[in-house]
């Protein structure tokens, strides 16, 4: 097996796209996780799909007006659930839902089906042109970017709610901020794996490396070295053997989570429960 | 001229029309250690949330004589320990992590170091001012005895350690106020006896004030050096000799926590 497979130009865009993507979902992603928001990006992307069919619709460029959409919602639901107290998994459900109706009833609406419903559904990163591209690295980078600075005050907030309120962190504006990075995000990953499969990049890699027993930086290192590498060997795979590119990042990162959940059933991380014995300070 | 490090005056929280807290007056000076008893369901914990700005009151309530964005400003600088930290338990955060989220900006620091100057107060810094911040948290590491386990997820430490980490937390702020709410509630005497030596330490050593509510007589009575009782209403307020010696007061709001005491001592 040769390395011809970097000498496309698409295949370039497409493993550039996925790592820089792959970064971006597993640093937001762990802290969708631990707020218990996993299928939060499941329900944006779901939106950002309507706000897609929108682009198509009124004809625009259909990035920006996903971009819109998704964004609006985010931060309208974040306010709604704080007003009325509807539950997280009954938000998400309604989000969902109506975000994919309104996407497939504007299609509809636009006679015609130029758009292509599969790539939208299970991801097109082999078919990401150079304009796509710059924007989708572009956006992360910026993520990944506020994401660092925001760093301190995002762990405690996760940590804490009010804790971190008394601290002095303005909890609300964090929020609002950390649902627009999420939604964001979510319309940058919808290339590489769809809507369908978005979940899969933000929770996978990181109930894995959580799994491991290791502090916050670890945790996060961890959980992006997973993503990236499920990325580059997903998209190395798809080529060689024909197949579904978002469909194999994610198996490979299920079996990453299968395979470390056994080696932690056969007590390969528990080393620190070891030394536990052997501290008189724990022995209480 | 020096200021109170805490004012209660007439405060009261309704929740949902009924009084939770009412009409409370009391004040803390610099460098006390306030041992608040009332059995359960007293206040104590509202009155800690309302101190906290994390309920809403009627009443005054001044920090450092201030109040409005001042007292805001200030807040950030009061350590406090809830009864029950509810963390998600697979959060992936080592002991030193936890302690770290602690740590003020520098801004918020000199904010809060000016205005307590202005007013005439002494701030009494528990780690050497050019300390760097890794230096700090191993210093609040120490102070709690938790050295050992700092590389350890939260969630794997016992209730009691779990709280001792927390109180390095609140610790590493470099508090004007420490307000601690049944820390070691549920939590074995050994643990217990380990705490109250830290509690000792930080209030004599590092001249911090404490505001501290307990069920346990016989510690508020080795460590306190005032004492306020409450259920709902303040019953009394004043120095901790005064309140031991009032038996009355003892039997009528402290039964179950007296039976607590008595039986400690059978033991």
């Amino acid at each position: 097996m040769n390395l011809d497979i970097l000498s496309y130009g698409f295949m370039q865009r497409a493993l550039l796209t996925g790592i820089v993507v792959a970064i971006t979902c597993s640093m937001i992603g762990l802290f969708l996780v631990l707020k218990r928001y996993s299928l939060f990006g499941d329900a944006l992307s779901h939106v950002a799909f309507g706000g897609i069919a929108l682009g198509f619709f009124l004809n625009i460029y259909p990035i920006w007006t996903a971009f819109a959409v998704s964004v609006s919602t985010a931060l309208g639901i974040t306010k709604l659930r704080k007003s009325t107290k509807i539950s997280g998994d009954a938000a998400i459900a309604v989000l969902l839902s109506s975000g994919f109706a309104m996407g497939v009833l504007l299609i509809s609406a636009s006679h015609g089906f130029t758009i292509d419903l599969f790539s939208f559904l299970f991801g097109s990163i082999l078919l990401t042109n150079v304009q796509d591209t710059l924007l989708i690295v572009a956006v992360s980078c910026g993520v990944i970017a506020t994401l660092i600075a925001i760093r301190k005050p995002l762990i405690h907030f996760t940590f804490d709610e009010e804790q971190a309120k008394v601290h002095g962190i303005p909890i609300e504006k964090l929020n609002y901020l950390f649902v627009a990075l999420a939604a964001v995000t979510v319309i940058a990953t919808m290339r590489l794996v769809g809507i369908l499969l978005i979940s899969a990049l933000i929770v996978l890699p990181n109930i894995t490396s959580i799994l491991m027993g290791k502090g916050f930086k670890k945790t996060i290192l961890i959980s992006i070295s997973i993503s990236v590498t499920a990325v580059i060997v997903g998209i190395t795979i798809s080529y060689y053997f024909n197949l579904a590119p978002a469909g194999t990042i994610v198996m490979l990162m299920v079996a990453m989570f299968v395979g470390t959940l056994a080696a932690k059933h056969a007590g390969l991380f528990s080393k620190n429960v070891l030394q536990e014995e052997n501290n008189p300070l724990t022995n209480h | 001229m020096s200021v109170n490090a805490l004012d209660v005056e007439n405060v009261s929280v309704s929740h949902n029309g009924v009084l939770a807290v009412n009409k409370i007056s009391f004040s803390v000076q610099e460098g006390d250690l306030l041992g608040i008893v009332g059995p359960n369901g007293a206040g104590k914990t509202t009155l800690f949330r309302a101190i906290l700005g994390l309920q809403n009151y009627q009443g005054r309530i001044k920090l450092f004589g201030y109040e409005g964005n001042q007292y805001t400003a200030l807040l950030s600088m009061i350590g406090y320990v809830p009864q029950k930290v509810n963390f998600e338990p697979n959060f992936p955060a080592t002991v030193y992590d936890v302690v770290a989220m602690g740590i003020l900006s520098k801004k918020k620091l000199v904010k809060g170091a000016t205005l307590i100057q202005s007013c005439g107060c002494c701030w009494n810094r528990i780690f050497a001012s050019s300390s760097k911040d890794s230096e700090k948290i191993e210093e609040a590491l120490k102070i709690v005895e938790l050295e050992s386990l700092k590389n350890r997820r939260i969630s794997e430490l016992s209730g009691g350690e779990q709280q001792r980490a927390f109180i390095a937390k609140a610790l590493v702020k470099e508090p004007l106020l420490l307000i601690l709410d049944e820390p070691v509630t549920g939590v074995d005497m050994e643990v217990q006896n380990k705490f109250y030596s830290v509690l000792r330490k930080i209030n004599k050593e590092n001249k911090i004030t404490i505001v501290w509510s307990s069920h346990d007589l016989a510690a508020i009575s080795d460590l306190a050096n005032r004492v306020a009782c409450m259920n709902r209403e303040l019953f009394f307020h004043g120095e901790k000799d005064e309140f031991f010696a009032n038996k009355d007061l003892l039997k009528t709001y402290s039964e179950s926590a007296m039976q607590l005491h008595m039986h400690k001592h059978d033991l």
